[in-house]
């Protein structure tokens, strides 16, 4: 036993660097699009909500379960859409068509 | 090769495309591919947890995905750009949830009963609890700051700090007397302080840290996410957490070095809570010169290279597309434009690209404050709008200045500068702005946007 958390702690040590290595060198330009896209990777906490939902017993306990899952779901979709509608106007063109999605935005 | 491997194979394959998407994420070129390859690794890894035997529950959970994509998916295509920081916190503060959720979930597993339990699996389950909880009210409250729902000014009151210590504080020792005594109603207090933590460390910062909240709080999420992973064994849920908690935290380094301060400093001080009164009193005596939009247009109209450089300010009257207006009726007569862009202008980091890349200024015109610097002499008119704080020139010649040591965009190196501006009032940090009274300086008052609109018409006039 004592030897698997010690595997996941070597796995954690070393995503860590990962983590730092990988977006070191990041313009200042994509510090929003880096942002929304990290946080939906942390939706992957969609797959434990699965596995914790798909083990529940008893109302209160799927119920939880269901609640995790839709918040899970909600950080998933919503993170990638967010990301690729922002990524997407950085490949506008000056006086070329309207940014998709643009309209939406503040013309009120 | 059994279902069992080729899972696990999947999840590894997940695990590389979350890397793959960060790194691409980094390169304008490949940021929208990179994102693409991130959802895929989503998809991977979910449809194989499905593959999990002795998954019980699945109508319920189907739902619950299908009301999440309802929900979310509509909710990120409608929302306005101006809205998008509060929209990325509001996604994080889910997630914290969700994760805050599992865990607790894995605790009513084993009825509480966390003696059954190694030290070390305690201590998973709890960090998962902390961490998931604050993440989830402190992106709550930002939320509301954000959506002005309530006032983005730090809220402070009497003995706000030795509260905040005192909970946090206990919080910690809930967490150690758990590790040695696993008793459920001590978890549930842990529970409890730790939401109430969330909104009352969220409190004091003001709204023009939010930048670096917003890029902590994601971090906080990542690693309350990691946490989960240990929890239930599983690597990709460990990966993705660590990745996201390591990059949440060197981008806030980022942020606040940019800033010019420490990362404490932005949590801990309630920063620009109080005017200082000296900045108040150095005010009286000296003259402000204030030019009329029609001045100000032929003056525009006349130069021959033009800086603009927008703050929270513009973001707020959400003047991006006027400003866009303004720099093409200027290139028309065939004045170079450019935007120099502070890293923490905006409402997150990096906020006033993606604004000004939704008025369809092309990004070739942003500039990066370094670049911005180094032209910054040949430039004959600045045009600060909104910006107080991140172009004064205390930040570099006065050692006592709060700001002293923060990066700016060096406007009074420009032959002339316009700031359009509301009032007088300091910026953010309460602290004055010599170049204000500078005898190049030149004030248009106004909303930003009503005054770009107005200078607008005056250059086409010119």
């Amino acid at each position: 036993m004592a030897s698997s958390i010690l595997i996941l702690i070597t796995i954690f040590v070393l995503a860590a660097f990962v983590g730092f290595e990988v977006i070191s060198k990041v313009p200042s330009i994509l510090h929003t699009p880096l942002m929304s896209g990290s946080n939906a990777i942390h939706g992957i906490i969609l797959l434990g909500a699965v596995l914790v939902a798909g083990a529940a017993h008893g109302s209160l306990q799927i119920a939880l379960g269901t609640v995790a899952v839709v918040l899970a779901t909600l950080n998933v979709v919503g993170g990638f859409v967010v990301t690729d509608r922002m990524l997407e106007m950085f490949k506008a063109k000056p006086g070329a068509r309207r940014a998709p999605g643009g309209d939406a935005g503040g013309r009120s | 090769m059994s279902l069992g491997t080729g899972r696990y194979i999947a999840y590894l394959v997940a695990a590389v495309f979350f890397i793959l998407a960060l790194k691409g994420l980094s390169n304008p070129k490949k940021a929208r591919i990179g994102n693409i390859g991130g959802a895929i690794g989503m998809l991977i890894a979910l449809v194989m947890v499905f593959t999990t035997s002795g998954l019980h529950n699945l109508w319920e959970i189907s739902l619950g995905m299908v009301v999440g994509v309802v929900v979310g998916v509509p909710a990120a295509r409608l929302v306005k750009m101006t809205a998008m920081p509060q929209m990325v916190a509001a996604f994080n503060g889910v997630g914290g949830a969700a994760a805050a959720l599992v865990s607790i979930m894995f605790f009513s597993f084993i009825d509480g009963n966390l003696a059954t339990l190694a030290t070390y699996k305690v201590f998973e389950v709890i960090f998962g609890v902390v961490i998931g909880s604050v993440s989830f009210t402190g992106s709550i409250v930002a939320f509301l700051k954000l959506q002005e729902i309530m006032p983005g000014r730090p809220v402070t009151y009497r003995g706000q700090q030795a509260i905040n210590g005192v909970i946090g504080l206990a919080i910690l020792g809930c967490v150690f007397y758990v590790l040695v005594d696993p008793t459920k109603t001590v978890m549930l207090i842990v529970l409890l302080l730790a939401l109430v933590f969330g909104v009352i460390f969220t409190l004091p910062i003001g709204g023009a840290d939010a930048p670096v909240l917003i890029s902590l709080l994601n971090s906080f999420t990542g690693l309350s996410v990691a946490a989960t992973g240990f929890t239930l064994q599983s690597i990709v849920l460990i990966v993705a957490g660590t990745l996201v908690g390591a990059s949440g935290t060197l981008l806030t380094m980022l942020m606040s070095q940019a800033m010019g301060r420490s990362i404490p400093n932005i949590l801990f001080s309630a920063f620009g809570s109080k005017v200082t009164a000296s900045g108040a009193m150095d005010k009286e005596g000296r003259s402000v010169k204030s030019g009329t939009a029609e001045d100000i247009g032929t003056l525009l109209a006349y130069s021959s290279k033009v800086a603009i450089v927008p703050g929270y300010g513009l973001a707020v009257a959400q003047a991006q597309h006027v400003a866009r207006e303004l720099a093409q009726a200027l290139e028309k007569k065939g004045i170079e434009v450019f935007y120099g862009i502070h890293p923490v202008a905006g409402r997150m980091p990096g906020h006033m690209n993606v604004l000004l890349a939704e008025a369809d200024v092309p990004y070739e015109e942003l500039k990066e404050m370094d670049s911005a610097n180094s032209e910054m002499s040949t430039v004959d008119v600045v045009l600060v709008v909104g910006a107080n704080d991140v172009v004064n020139p205390a930040a570099k010649t006065s050692p006592g200045s709060p700001i002293y040591g923060m990066p700016i965009i060096e406007v009074n190196q420009a032959r002339t500068v316009v700031f359009l501006k509301r009032s007088m009032r300091p910026g953010f940090a309460g602290i004055d702005n010599d170049l204000l009274y500078d005898e190049k300086t030149t004030m248009l008052f106004g909303d930003a946007k009503e005054s770009l609109t107005k200078l607008v018409g005056a250059v086409n006039a010119a």
